[in-house]
């Protein structure tokens, strides 16, 4: 950007052109007051107090809106600027809450800043009225109260909430005088539409909006968030061992110091009463407190029967990469089975199974910070505002930039307020909508032909595979008018750079890597992929689910995905790990239930998961786990599924240790200790290390998480130059092969990480679903995830305001369904498919089609699971969780 | 169908109509007329006409600015000139229509005068009388003449005629006869609007915008109203010509939900436009689009501010926004957008549709051509004026306003609305035009004229504009939300007797501070009547703090009310409709009001018979005899 000079109280300054008058003063250590400003926000310059005069321009102009122009003479004082400010200062003091002592914003109070510099005439602000009437505080929200009588009216919150948000849940209320921060029709906050994100609280400049239940800490560590995927990187506050207050980092190229109400409040389990503090062991039918020598003992000589094929472990997508890579060492190398598998093949096996066939790679294509500068974004099978609320914030970005988005979802997601088409495909005809989309962009030569010939192969097959599906047909079965698919083809292929973002929605099907296979072909034929802010996005439900698999939690690849079955891998972790390796794939997450119920499989190792309420048909998983002869849970909490363990082994969180999470977008980063863990937990590595010297493992000696690190390094040729020094500020994208690496920020630039260097198209054909509605089971269940939850809710359920703000599952059912029915809203039904029975509350609410109807998996009164169903894709092994046949059946409250 | 053939059916239309062989009789029938009672005034006529069964045409038009003597009826009785009666009630219609339609006499009583080139003897024509020869009517010309619903009337009388040589000429040139009309806005500020015009113009942009800005707010203004009703296509003219010189292809009229007659009316004159090629695609073969659409506000004053106007439109809360940039740089949608009040577009028609050099002969070196002001208050002839710039007060108040009503001493005059501020008794010989009333402390505004006499306490109509203000503030900027408040909280107190002379430095502190330091017009000019009260009337401010007084006799707190002990005859009337129980005193004894009891609601004063007059209200209170 071109230079300008320019003179601030008589000082030149060579500064870039278009910033404002404010920026550059700020940056050039010359003061200017300001209440209303906010370095994310467009000036509203409606504070007054950033006044300045600027030679040749009337009056007094304002600095946080004004760009610098080439010899600019700015004055920052005068006597006129003095009188606006000193006026305006006293008019906002006689009007404040004199109580500062008392205030939570005490010392870091705004106001109390520009009071200081601009000074006010005591006399005079002791003659000024003070008629304002005392306004109650708005203490509905769990997480935060809204003290009007200390609220200067900057606006920051509404514009945060507008700007940032995408919420609109404040908005100034009634007029002159009695204007206030209100919501819709002035009611509680948490009556509105806010999402209790705390983005507001943050950047309150005074004590009006302020956190409830927040210390002052006495340090503060910056660690990585453990809700989802996507990584947000937060400063803890600490004050006598617990987590006392959270704040985004605003360096961070990941959440830019946005977060969203779980990660800004979800952190109090840590500190729940419930937390496991010390071994267990079931005796006589009852768990009784153990010493750990013990348990260990126990759980070594009880692994030491039932080695190999009778063995299976389950990680944890929640737990550290170090913690992951010591759980499959240990299954490899000392029990001697791959039977090591954990929860992304509930989530995310038909994007490795699909990707990895396409591209060469299952990883998210770009990074986060790429969508903001996308033209068009393609959500499809998503629902990134609920599941992933900052990849949401970068979407809305992007929209506000001028991008163009598609959102493809059965349900009308709170993401369609900002789409420019909405697709409502029928749960499970992905396939279909998406080939009609590829036939429009073949039909009207909207593809990128010499990308196609370049750099990928199979693509007249695939095309002759298009044939099919004509758009007739598409709209027959998808349900969605062929217009609209026309014109999201048109848009996607033509408005570049496209990118894509899928999630559960697209992989839990029983045809999933038929699913992820459309989309790679979609890319290819648009040339959409490869580039900068264009890609193929799966996005990661879990903190480390990515690297769970990267590290090799799954039972066909060592960590970074080298092949089990390759015999020169197989010689290098042998010679590396001194032992014999099986040559075989191991079990899958569903094939290890079924060889459970079979009686096969005698022992299983379970880390951090829950799979009673996670697993498709879940009464299966319940029937599977009392066959087992010896049953181990290394947990928070005593969960749903511990119940049914022999021994439960007390496990830290993430805030009691250190180690790396590598989120959705292959970005290593560090999570470091917060507190000390509760009673007797331990890291999981450590446990881990414990039960594998008891049964004769070598080179689990490590001690530290860093120690593991630096042996994942040694063996893991993605993670090569990931070293804790080079990560301790800003984590590094795998692939990064050696400490030179500067990280990948997308994947396949210049050739496809697939053998061979290039894409591969692959033909296809509509699979329906499993089960299809039908005369006894006439409704669509899919399922959903509530952006108050976590997955089967462990830790967000033991948070109180999450609890508050989300206490009970509710079925979504469209009206029309529900007048069939006779149902009332919020009235108890029964949901029943061939497999279970679930009693709920009704949403009556179009947010869901006709003839669909939406549970989410968070709560164990009500396992969505049980209605599920085990339906399996052949590839990938995924359970059709996103459609399966139910009924809904009215309550006769008269019988009960 | 072409425009000279509109034109030509238009003309024979309209020229059948005056000089045609059917009487004709035209009702002013806009707001004010209405609410004089036009609407029942137009039944009665039809009926009457119907009952005795004389061809005659019934024809509705707008106010022609004397709302003081409507409601207005002009009739025609061919061969004569049109005769135009003031104050008709409906008890007249039958006398007018039996004098002048039947019998072809003058009622003499209502009559105002005549229109048209030929005279009747001892009736003066309507535009050489006092009220109206020091008016030049330029942009209300067809208001009252015309009747607002007929497009033909507009087109006959030289509409559309400025769009029809717009088109002739290229959109810089139009911009080039702007700019030597001298027009500036007459929203209030006075900006030349072909510099406005000229940034907008050099915006590269495919969409630009022209909003109109018709929500008029300020209490006791209707200049634009008066307009809108009685020549709506004279704006929609001026829009499209402003539009094809900007560039714009969309129109906004942001018209306010309380002017529901100018809004049917701007709705059927839009639609009659778009029938005939007017507007729409293509206008007139000249290859230009243009569309008009109204949003009506819904009854903030602040909407009436551009930036504010803007986020109303686009559906947000009506907030100002800081400027720069310039609406005319990035407004609606941040597109570059013009926004010009009615009267500067309706200007910009008159001004094409005469030849270049017309408009700038009236007015002063730096303010042309004329203005419309609502002239109310104490004032005998109250109504819609147009003024060239230039004229003083003093004519308008005396010679166009016919002098104070009930002869009372003249105070002040109010400009500006609750923007401007009071000009005082002894510079009523003050030239109306921007510089000098800017001079002076207050504003041009859009129109509002409101004429004080004594009987007016200046402190108390400061008061009445700062809660205007107060109430109206938007509440975005400190300055304004609170500062306003504060003002008014101290004026209050001053009225009751409860001010400082502290206060009087303060209210000029918080008033200077306010005005340089509020984001939008609404708080930069809020202080204004105050600050012009303390300026020319400090003296009454200084009663009021003082001694406790309040010399007009309007603050309840400080006048009280007494019985004159020679002239009470114990009527014991004041004593029954006393509703606090002040006033004591046996019948045919003298009456006492307690002044500790006394609420100062002045219904003693009111009913006490004229012909005895024992009770008056004085300045301060009254001091105890015991």
């Amino acid at each position: 950007m071109e230079n300008v000079n320019i003179i601030i109280d008589g000082r030149n300054l060579i500064v870039k052109r278009g910033k404002t008058i404010l920026d550059v003063a700020t940056e050039n250590g010359i003061y200017i007051p300001n209440l209303c400003h906010h370095p994310d926000l467009v000036p509203s310059g409606n504070c007054r107090m950033c006044m300045i005069e600027v030679e040749g321009m009337r009056g007094q102009i304002i600095a946080c809106k004004t760009p610098v122009e080439d010899r600019m003479v700015i004055r920052t004082e005068s006597q006129e600027i003095s009188l606006i400010r000193q006026t305006t200062l006293e008019l906002i003091h006689a009007n404040h809450t004199q109580d500062c002592t008392n205030c939570s914003k005490n010392n870091q109070c705004k106001l109390q800043e520009v009071t200081a510099y601009v000074g006010v005439d005591e006399k005079r602000l002791n003659s000024l009225r003070r008629t304002k009437p005392v306004i109650e505080e708005d203490e509905s929200n769990p997480f935060f109260t809204l003290d009007h009588n200390k609220c200067i009216m900057c606006g920051i919150c509404i514009r945060t909430c507008d700007e940032v948000q995408g919420t609109n849940a404040l908005d100034y209320g009634y007029r002159g005088f009695e204007t206030v921060v209100s919501t819709f029709g002035n009611r509680p906050i948490k009556e509105s539409v806010c999402e209790s994100c705390g983005e507001c609280v943050v950047r309150c400049p005074v004590g009006a909006l302020y956190p409830k239940e927040e210390k002052l800490p006495t340090r503060v560590v910056k660690s990585v968030c453990v809700y989802c995927g996507v990584g947000c990187n937060i400063y803890f506050g600490i004050r006598d061992n617990k987590i006392v207050s959270a704040r985004g980092d605003r360096d961070s190229i990941v959440n830019k110091g946005r977060l969203c109400v779980k990660g800004r409040f979800g952190y109090k389990f840590v500190n729940h009463p419930e937390r496991l503090t010390k071994p267990l062991i079931k005796k006589n039918g009852e768990f009784v407190e153990s010493k750990w020598d013990e348990a260990l003992d126990l759980v070594a000589a009880k692994f030491s029967v039932s080695k190999g094929d009778k063995f299976a472990t389950l990680s944890s997508a929640k737990i550290p990469n170090e913690d992951n890579y010591v759980i499959q060492k240990f299954t490899r190398a000392v029990i001697g089975t791959n039977t090591v598998d954990h929860c992304a093949r509930l989530c995310h096996a038909p994007t490795v199974a699909g990707l990895v066939q396409s591209f060469g790679s299952g990883a998210m294509t770009n990074s986060i910070d790429e969508f903001t500068n996308a033209s068009t974004i393609f959500s499809i099978g998503s629902n990134t505002t609920a599941a992933h609320p900052i990849i949401g914030l970068h979407i809305k970005e992007a929209k506000r930039r001028g991008a163009k988005i598609i959102v493809a979802n059965p349900k009308e997601i709170d993401l369609c307020r900002f789409a420019d088409i909405h697709l409502q495909q029928l749960p499970g005809t992905d396939v279909v909508l998406l080939m009609g989309m590829m036939k429009v962009v073949v039909d009207e030569n909207l593809g990128d032909s010499e990308f196609i010939k370049e750099r990928c192969e199979n693509s007249d097959e695939f095309i002759k595979s298009l044939n099919e599906f004509d758009l007739d047909t598409c709209e027959k079965i998808t349900r969605v008018p062929k217009e609209k698919i026309i014109e999201a083809a048109r848009l996607y292929a033509t408005n570049k750079p496209s990118s894509l973002i899928f999630a559960m929605g697209i992989t839990q099907h029983s045809h999933g890597t038929d699913n992820v296979l459309a989309i790679s072909n979609l890319a290819q034929l648009t040339g959409s992929v490869g580039k900068e802010s264009s890609g193929v996005n799966p996005l990661r439900g879990q903190n480390n689910v990515q690297g769970a698999c990267d590290l090799g939690a799954l039972p066909n690849v060592y960590p970074g995905y080298q092949k089990v079955t390759a015999p020169e891998v197989q010689e290098k972790f042998e010679k590396y790990w001194e032992v014999n390796l099986n040559p075989d794939n191991g079990l899958t997450h569903t094939e290890i239930f079924d060889q459970i119920e079979k009686g096969q499989i005698k022992s299983l190792y379970q880390v951090g998961e829950n799979p009673v309420l996670s697993e498709a048909d879940a009464n299966h998983v319940k029937k599977a786990l009392g066959k087992l002869d010896f049953f181990v849970v290394q947990d928070i909490f005593f969960t749903e599924t511990a119940k049914y363990a022999d021994v439960i082994l007390p496990a830290t969180s993430f805030a009691e240790k250190d180690g790396t999470f590598t989120n959705t977008e292959r970005r290593v980063q560090r999570v470091r200790k917060l507190v000390e863990p509760p009673g007797e937990a331990k890291d999981d590595w450590w446990i881990t290390c414990e039960i594998a010297k008891r049964l004769g493992g070598s080179g689990f000696n490590y001690n530290t998480a860093e120690d593991i690190m630096n042996e994942i390094n040694e063996v893991t040729p993605i993670y090569g130059g990931i070293k804790y020094d080079r990560i301790d500020e800003v984590g590094l994208q795998w692939p990064c092969p050696d400490e030179n690496h500067p990280g990948t920020k997308f994947l396949h630039k210049d050739r496809f990480s697939r053998q061979g260097g290039k894409g591969k198209f692959f033909p296809l054909t509509y699979k329906a679903s499993v089960e299809l509605p039908d005369k006894e089971y006439p409704l669509i269940l899919t399922t959903d995830r509530s952006l108050y939850h976590f997955h089967t809710s462990t830790m967000s359920r033991r948070v109180k305001g999450l609890e508050s703000l989300n206490k009970e599952e509710l079925l979504l059912i469209n009206p029309w369904d529900a007048n069939q029915m006779n149902l009332k809203n919020g009235e108890f039904v029964t949901v029943k498919s061939r497999r279970g029975t679930v009693r709920v509350k009704t949403n009556i609410t179009e947010i869901c089609p006709k003839g669909v109807v939406s549970l989410t998996f968070h709560f164990h009164e009500t396992p969505t699971n049980e209605l599920t169903i085990c339906a399996i894709d052949p590839v990938s092994k995924i359970p059709e969780t996103k459609v399966c046949a139910i009924k809904v059946e009215k309550i006769d409250h008269n019988i009960m | 169908m072409d425009f000279l053939s509109l034109k030509k059916e238009a003309l024979t239309e309209w020229n059948d109509l005056l000089n045609g062989s059917v009487p004709v009789i035209m009702v002013g029938n806009a707001t004010c007329g209405r609410s004089a009672g036009a609407s029942s005034l137009i039944k009665g006529l039809n009926s009457k006409v119907l009952s005795k069964n004389i061809e005659c045409k019934v024809i509705e038009v707008g106010c022609i600015g004397m709302c003081y003597q409507e409601p207005i009826v002009s009739i025609y009785n061919p061969g004569e000139p049109l005769t135009v009666y003031g104050n008709v009630s409906e008890n007249d219609v039958e006398k007018l229509i039996d004098a002048h339609l039947i019998r072809n006499e003058i009622v003499n009583e209502n009559i105002i005068g005549t229109l048209g080139d030929t005279q009747l003897e001892n009736v003066n024509n309507i535009w050489e009388t006092s009220v109206l020869k020091p008016q030049e009517r330029l942009v209300l010309k067809n208001c009252g003449i015309i009747d607002p619903t007929n497009l033909n009337h507009y087109l006959a009388n030289n509409g559309y005629g400025g769009l029809q040589e717009a088109f002739q000429l290229s959109a810089q040139e139009v911009l080039e006869r702007v700019k030597e009309s001298g027009l500036r806005g007459r929203g209030g500020a006075g900006f030349p609007t072909w510099k406005k015009w000229q940034f907008c113009k050099d915006q590269q942009n495919d969409t630009k915008y022209l909003i109109c800005n018709a929500d008029e707010g300020d209490p006791g203004a209707f200049m634009n109203r008066s307009l809108l009703e009685g020549d709506p296509h004279s704006l929609i003219e001026g829009m499209i010509i402003a539009a094809y010189t900007i560039g714009a292809n969309t129109g906004y009229i942001y018209c306010r939900a309380e002017y529901p007659l100018a809004l049917e009316r701007l709705g059927l004159a839009i639609s009659q436009a778009e029938q005939n090629n007017l507007l729409g695609e293509d206008i007139l073969g000249s290859g230009f689009n243009f569309r008009i659409k109204i949003k009506e506000g819904a009854g903030a004053f602040v909407c009436g501010e551009e930036t504010a106007l803007i986020a109303s439109i686009e559906g947000k809360r009506g907030m100002p926004r800081p400027r720069p940039p310039f609406p005319a740089i990035s407004g609606l949608w941040d597109k570059p957008t013009i926004i010009n009040n009615v009267e500067t577009l309706a200007s910009v028609a008159r001004i094409m549709q005469n030849e270049p050099g017309w408009f700038s002969r009236f007015g002063t070196e730096k303010s042309k051509g004329t203005k419309t002001f609502a002239l109310v208050g104490k004032i005998k002839n109250t109504g819609l004026i147009e003024v060239p710039m230039g004229i003083t007060l003093k004519e308008i108040i005396y010679d166009i306003g016919g002098g104070i009503s009930a002869d009372k001493k003249f105070k002040a005059v109010q400009t500006g609305g609750p923007s401007g501020g009071c000009v005082p008794a002894n510079m009523i010989d003050l030239k109306v035009d921007y510089e000098s009333l800017t001079e002076a402390g207050t504003i041009m505004g859009s129109g509002g004229l409101v004429v004080m006499d004594e009987d007016n306490c200046m402190v108390d109509v400061a008061k009445y504009f700062i809660d205007f203000a107060h109430k109206e503030s938007c509440g975005e900027c400190a300055p304004c939300r609170l500062g306003t408040k504060q003002m008014l909280d101290i004026l209050e107190d001053i009225v009751s007797g409860k001010g400082t002379m502290e206060d009087l430095d303060l209210l000029e502190d918080l008033g200077k501070g306010i005005k340089s330091g509020s984001l939008c017009g609404l708080g930069q000019t809020a202080p204004n009547p105050v600050l012009t009260t303390i300026r020319y009337f400090k003296d009454e401010y200084i009663e009021h703090i003082q001694n406790k007084r309040c010399p007009s006799k309007v603050c309840k707190e400080l006048i009280f009310y007494d019985i004159l002990p020679d002239k009470c005859t114990g009527c014991h009337i004041c004593f029954k409709v006393c509703p606090a129980s002040a006033i004591s005193g046996d019948p045919k004894e003298l009456h006492k009001i307690d002044q500790s009891l006394c609420i100062k609601c002045g219904m003693c004063m009111d009913k006490c018979p004229e012909k005895f007059n024992a009770i008056d209200v004085y300045p301060g209170n009254k001091v105890s005899e015991d």
